[in-house]
């Protein structure tokens, strides 16, 4: 195993985290924290319990989910796709690294800013909102394992795009949409049957139920659910990822 | 094929090797050569001829769609990791990180390619490019003929036996081209073998120490410089002839080499320039013996571009 390349690229990545650090790190901490403000402490007071929790701390949960998502996907895509672009992937391709060992630096690096990022908002978050996490460590697992798949997904969108447009497409039409529409600011449960049904079918839904069952011990659906949506997810990413290394697609003509 | 256990491998060895594109553009066409350890070689074509693709293939940028590539002895697809240690690019194009600092996009390279930290070698690497000073700027502010040498250093910090230089002179100053072949000198004197490409006759001739002239994808020429250079040597006199000749006549023939064109109006002598004895003065006195008169005369020289174009033609 080539662990000075490993080392080589995440030090590389998280230097370049460092140099965009108003961008990558103080921007989706401030805007999450803008809703804990509005939401919690404004209008929550003003809003019923969900589910027995009040409603500043109900979305609290989800909230990080957004973040997690977004960030991930779109700091690993931009990671593989600006090499890509500006052609210094030619060094990567050409140094004596194996596939997985460059999926983990990117992954790594990429999943361990959005980790960051979702324990700030986290520590953001106790600043406006009466917060208590019953299951700390399977709210960490989570937070980990979320990261992982979703910047796996990132590294793959990254190999994918061949424009910048298509770089924001998913991110900004597709993730973010189903962040919101999978029970961020609400529980699935207060929906009529149809659009409950429909909900099912959001994979952000078992993301963002896991993570909040880790927190108040309920969620819209079962632990085991989300977490077995979350690590099909993750196994779907490494076998695209692999058909991505072994045939050289858009990146070996 | 398995080399006896007493002979040292080439540095590299390509065996029909063949890329078509997906578009259905054939880039090469079953190109077979070998590269000794520690020679510089150059590789010499026109634009499009399929330079890049073949250096691409051997470094891992490019798939080939058949034939094999060893490089000491090493399978680059099945032994990758063994052959790209061994392996430093220098691409044609200037493409660089632009907000990392030149010291650690260097120390980046190192690392990349397996190799443990040595900032001391980095250092050493940079001060032999000239790029010492300039090891905390980043890189975007660095001018065409810096980003040059630093593309140079990345590839040369992990110490690699087989350095790839792209058109390393294109849009390269003098000083800097100066710099570049002594570099090149100094790593030969190491060991490292080195492959160029250029489509500049003057640069194959003057570094490599053998030449392959490719075209459409083939390699219609592998030879030792010095040998292109004695045809080189090779010097022509033209004499206008005042009346047309339909032979030459064999007092003269059985002498010296000559040859008739323009229908006869034109004689053409060829002779080694540096010899001790051109003959020159003995063909003009028997043409005088002849009597045969002349208009005017001119001397050519071949050059490496002559015989170039003239393999190119040949092959079209």
């Amino acid at each position: 195993m080539n662990i000075y390349a490993i080392r080589a690229i995440y030090k590389f990545e998280m230097a370049r985290t460092q140099r965009t650090l108003l961008q990558s790190v103080v921007y989706p901490v401030l805007s999450t924290s803008l809703y804990f403000v509005i939401f919690g402490s404004a209008i929550g007071s003003q809003i019923n319990e969900v589910d027995g929790i009040a409603y500043a701390a109900f979305i609290v949960p989800g909230l990080i989910m957004l973040s997690l998502l977004t960030q991930s996907v779109s700091n690993a895509s931009f990671a593989i796709y600006f090499p890509r672009f500006n052609g210094t992937i030619y060094e990567l391709l050409s140094a004596p690294v194996a596939y997985y060992e460059v999926v983990i630096a990117y992954v790594g690096a990429a999943a361990t800013k959005s980790v960051l990022i979702g324990l700030l908002i986290l520590a953001t978050a106790y600043f406006f909102v009466d917060l208590n996490i019953q299951h700390p460590l399977i709210m960490l697992g989570f937070l980990i394992l979320t990261a992982v798949s979703f910047s796996l997904f990132g590294f793959i969108l990254g190999i994918w795009a061949d424009n910048f447009e298509k770089l924001q497409l998913v991110p900004l039409l597709v993730v973010t949409p189903l962040t919101f529409l999978g029970g961020t600011f609400y529980s699935i449960s207060m929906l009529p049957p149809f659009w409950q049904n429909l909900s099912l079918l959001n994979p952000v839904v078992y993301l963002i139920s896991g993570f909040r069952w880790s927190f108040y011990g309920e969620g819209d659906v079962s632990i085991l659910a989300s977490l077995g949506m979350t690590l099909g997810f993750l196994a779907i990413c490494l076998a695209v990822v692999a058909w991505i290394f072994r045939t050289g697609y858009r990146l070996k003509p | 094929m398995q080399e006896p256990a007493n002979q040292v491998p080439p540095a590299i060895q390509i065996d029909s090797l063949s890329k078509t594109f997906a578009g259905g553009f054939e880039a090469l066409k079953g190109v077979s050569l070998d590269v000794s350890k520690g020679e510089i070689f150059a590789l010499l074509g026109p634009n499009g001829a399929g330079k890049t693709t073949l250096i691409s293939i051997v470094c891992g940028l490019v798939n080939p769609s058949g034939g094999t590539v060893k490089v000491e002895g090493f399978d680059i697809l099945s032994d990758y990791r063994e052959t790209r240690s061994r392996v430093g690019l220098v691409p044609q194009e200037l493409t660089t990180d632009a907000f990392a600092t030149v010291f650690g996009t260097v120390r980046f390279s190192r690392g990349l390619f397996g190799k443990p930290h040595d900032d001391v070698y980095v250092e050493q690497v940079l001060r032999d490019l000239s790029l010492w000073e300039k090891r905390d700027s980043e890189v975007h502010m660095l001018s065409g003929g810096m980003k040059r040498r630093l593309l140079i250093a990345k590839a040369m910090v992990h110490e690699p036996d087989v350095l790839f230089l792209d058109e390393p002179t294109a849009g390269v100053d003098v000083e800097l081209r100066r710099d570049m072949w002594n570099l090149v000198r100094r790593l030969r004197d190491r060991g490292v073998t080195i492959v160029l490409t250029t489509h500049y006759i003057e640069e194959a001739e003057e570094m490599a120490d053998r030449v392959g002239v490719i075209n459409n994808g083939e390699l219609i020429l592998v030879q030792e410089k010095n040998a292109l250079m004695q045809r080189l040597g090779e010097k022509r006199l033209v004499l206008k002839l005042n009346e047309r000749l339909d032979t030459i006549p064999p007092t003269l023939s059985e002498k010296y080499e000559l040859s008739l064109s323009d229908g006869g109006e034109t004689l053409t002598y060829v002779y080694d320039a540096r010899g001790e004895h051109t003959g020159i003065t003995g063909l003009l006195s028997d043409l005088r013996d002849a009597n045969l008169h002349f208009t005017d005369l001119d001397t050519e020289q071949s050059s490496l571009e002559d015989i170039f174009v003239n393999l190119v033609e040949q092959q079209r």
